[in-house]
């Protein structure tokens, strides 16, 4: 009992701050208050609730060979300490979506969008994190689409694999999507995030032939230029000369990143990709860190109101009410399907000891929670005017500060011209307006926390574009990676209908792969930038309903698995969040089809349009008939896009339901773990 | 470990780079008759594996 103790008192910690939380109405909130009580809450369910999946729904044995110690071969396999692998999984897992998904999710208040992430995270972010990684480690570290294949059958593997590769698809689109809301007409953030690409090639031809291998040396040396980029950025930008060549609008962009894309991703790795990957993974981890130190010292309060009216709906970030849009807006950081790819590659060839698995699995996944909270506090300590202004598309608010108040200001948010100029000037830019998208709402408050703890308000603008570059950095590395992933993928899959495809000797295959899968995630992308409504309002709720969908897909596999391990009494721990989600994935993407508010439905929207073309009529925010015809048609391949992810879920639902009553019908388990003798590597 | 040395690890780690020793040691050990890579051949080795495409997948 005694034992129990200090877990007792911190769950109380947690429960008390997690009350002051929900029920404080009218009097302002201290943020630290929802930083305790998420630690709290997690680290309760960490003791209890990972421990009873290892102990009881798992049965792990510690001494069952890993594919670490079964396949050891010093290079893929390798037993890792867990301190170490644990850094090497959060890193793998953390990117940039848990920075966003609780950004724009703020619209709603921040009380939503912190109870999502601590529940969800508990019983369904972690769980999954979790079970895949256990599937894969018994099955010497297999990836996602090869363990369904093992467990549900060939159609049910090629479905996923499909499914995941559509997802990457939307991922890329979004992501850079967001590059290009932060840096339209920003010479100061288009040079420095340029300034990375020959940096990183400096520091590739370093490791190369200079010293190689020398990766913190390297990286350091990296980080110096960055650092001089970003001082030197101010200049440029406020260069007659050079401020212009580093002006950009968003269409420019979007064909920049597209061509960097292709280029990028058939690069040697060594040059761009594996050096810049360094500088991105470092700095994300510093940020981070920074992140928390600056929150714990600053311990600002929260601006924003715990909820708004936006919460039932109507809201100019992203359209519908809080279920199911918040479930699908903040999907990194409370529960994330991509993660069922991370814990089926490295990291389970990777693993020590069967007992290291809740560290890697469940805790790692909490720690990405906690980044999620971070940002959302973040977004919550802005002046709520600001944060709509920011976040508000052009089409709703104008384009200037003086339109920019008066509607944020309609909106229930007062907030005067001149605070929106002056914070623009605050961060060294010309403007804030629409910068929707999450990075640019995030960097303002991460620019307000970290001059609070050091340079004061003159280092603002410094630390503004700081948090620019450092999120446009792991954004760029993750297209660069994602489009080079997304060509393997897409290679299998056409090796599936043309075998000779997959014979990797011919150079044409890849190529072609890599074509189609630029062009994909580029028409998105040119979408999103075209759109006049903003494109993340469009974009993000698709990426939001695929990757939830990815997460029903792994739980649905960890369901069937246990069934098959003829572990049933069990089964509600992976039921439960695969039923949450089913629910709230299926029902976003009905209401993105069906519902009769074009705010919210691809097809009302789409049949709005089209009637009023057919009148001739031009409907705001279009401007011209032609652009009237791109919003039908962008309307329709969105809403085909749903449709896709729809079947995708509900045929991978029979499979789970064929599988799991085919086990129940058989009465020894029929599971294809790995036996536990260990071979040769 | 110390925590230097760890955390050393768990950087190198970060981005995909294993430990050197640890793979001498397991070729020593188990297959004293193949070739051994060195310091600067393994550090290549393991970047094309990290980045060469089928493990590039990095999250959102």
């Amino acid at each position: 009992m005694i034992r129990h103790l200090p877990w007792l008192l911190t769950g109380l910690v947690g429960a008390v701050s997690l009350g002051v939380v929900a029920v404080s109405r009218g009097e302002t909130v201290n943020a630290l208050w929802i930083v305790v009580a998420a630690v709290c809450c997690f680290f309760v369910a960490y003791r209890y609730y990972a421990l009873f999946i290892a102990r009881h729904v798992m049965k792990l044995d510690p001494s069952r060979p890993t594919p670490a110690i079964r396949r050891a071969d010093g290079l893929d396999y390798v037993a890792t300490d867990r301190t170490v692998l644990f850094g090497h999984h959060f890193a793998a897992i953390a990117g940039a979506g848990p920075l966003v998904g609780p950004v724009l999710a703020a619209q709603m208040g921040y009380l939503p969008g912190t109870l999502w992430i601590i529940g969800g995270v508990v019983l369904a972010g972690a769980v999954q994190d979790f079970m895949v990684l256990f599937i894969s480690m018994r099955r010497d570290g297999r990836s996602l689409g090869e363990l369904i294949r093992m467990e549900m059958g060939q159609a049910a593997g090629t479905i996923a694999l499909f499914g995941a590769f559509m997802i990457m698809v939307i991922i890329l689109a979004v992501l850079a999507l967001i590059v290009v809301k932060a840096l339209a007409e920003s010479p100061w953030g288009m040079f420095t995030v340029a300034a990375t690409v020959p940096l990183a090639m400096l520091m590739g031809a370093y490791t190369r032939w200079i010293r190689p291998g020398r990766i913190g040396e390297v990286s350091i040396l990296g980080l110096v230029g960055l650092l001089a980029a970003i001082v030197y950025g101010q200049v440029v930008a406020q260069s007659p000369v050079w401020g212009p060549l580093f002006t950009f609008t968003p269409v420019q962009l979007c064909w920049i990143l597209i061509g960097y894309g292709a280029v990028a991703s058939v690069l040697p790795v060594w040059l761009l990709l594996a050096p810049r990957d360094y500088l991105s993974t470092f700095l994300k981890i510093g940020a981070i860190a920074a992140l928390a130190i600056g929150i714990v010292i600053m311990a600002p309060p929260l601006r924003m109101p715990a909820l708004t009216a936006f919460a039932s709906g109507g809201g100019p970030v992203f359209s519908g009410g809080l279920f199911p849009f918040l479930f699908i807006t903040i999907a990194c950081g409370a529960v994330s399907g991509f993660h069922a790819l991370i814990a089926s590659g490295t990291t389970p060839k990777l693993i020590a000891s069967e007992s290291d698995a809740p560290l890697i699995g469940y805790g790692a996944m909490l720690m990405e929670a906690f980044v999620a909270i971070m940002a959302l506090v973040g977004a919550a300590i802005l002046d709520p005017g600001i944060y709509f202004t920011m976040n508000s598309p052009a089409a709703l608010i104008g384009t200037d500060a003086a339109s920019a108040a008066h509607a944020v200001t309609a909106m229930g948010f007062a907030i005067s011209p001149e605070a929106i100029a002056q914070t623009a000037r605050d961060v060294g830019e010309h403007t804030i307006i629409s910068r929707a998208g999450g990075a640019p709402t995030l960097a303002v408050a991460m620019a307000e926390i970290f001059s609070h703890v050091v340079g004061g308000p003159a280092m603002k603008a410094f630390w503004y574009h700081f948090a620019i570059l450092f999120e446009a950095l792991f954004i760029l590395t993750a297209v660069d990676a994602g489009t080079r992933a997304g060509r393997f993928m897409l290679q299998d899959l056409m090796a599936l209908a043309m075998p000779r495809l997959g014979e990797s000797k011919s150079q044409i295959p890849g190529v072609i792969a890599t074509a189609l899968c630029v062009a994909a995630w580029g028409f998105f992308l040119h979408q999103g930038v075209t759109d006049p409504l903003g494109g993340v309002n469009t974009l993000w709720p698709v990426f939001g309903i695929s990757n939830q969908m990815l997460a029903a897909i792994a739980l649905m596999l960890a369901t069937a698995v246990l069934f098959r391990m003829k572990r049933d009494r069990y089964a509600w721990v992976t039921l439960l969040p695969t039923a949450w989600l089913l629910v709230c994935t299926l029902s976003a993407g009905w209401l993105k089809l069906f519902s009769a508010d074009p705010a919210v439905s691809f097809l009302a929207h789409g049949a709005k349009f089209s009637a009023a073309l057919e009148r001739g009529e031009v409907l705001g925010p279009a401007k011209s008939l032609e652009q009237m015809e791109r919003i039908v048609f962008n309307d329709r391949v969105d809403a085909a896009l749903v449709a896709v992810f729809l079947a995708v879920v509900v045929s991978l639902m029979v499979f789970t339901w064929r599988t799991c009553m085919a086990s129940r019908r058989s009465p020894a388990p029929t599971v294809h773990e790995i036996p536990t003798h260990p071979v040769a590597a | 470990m110390s925590m230097v040395a760890t955390l050393r690890r768990m950087a190198r780690l970060m981005v995909g780079l294993p430990d050197y020793d640890d793979y001498v040691r397991h070729m020593t050990a188990h297959h004293p008759e193949r070739p051994v890579m060195d310091r600067k051949a393994f550090f290549r080795d393991r970047q094309e594996a990290r980045y060469g495409g089928k493990n590039g997948g990095r999250c959102c």
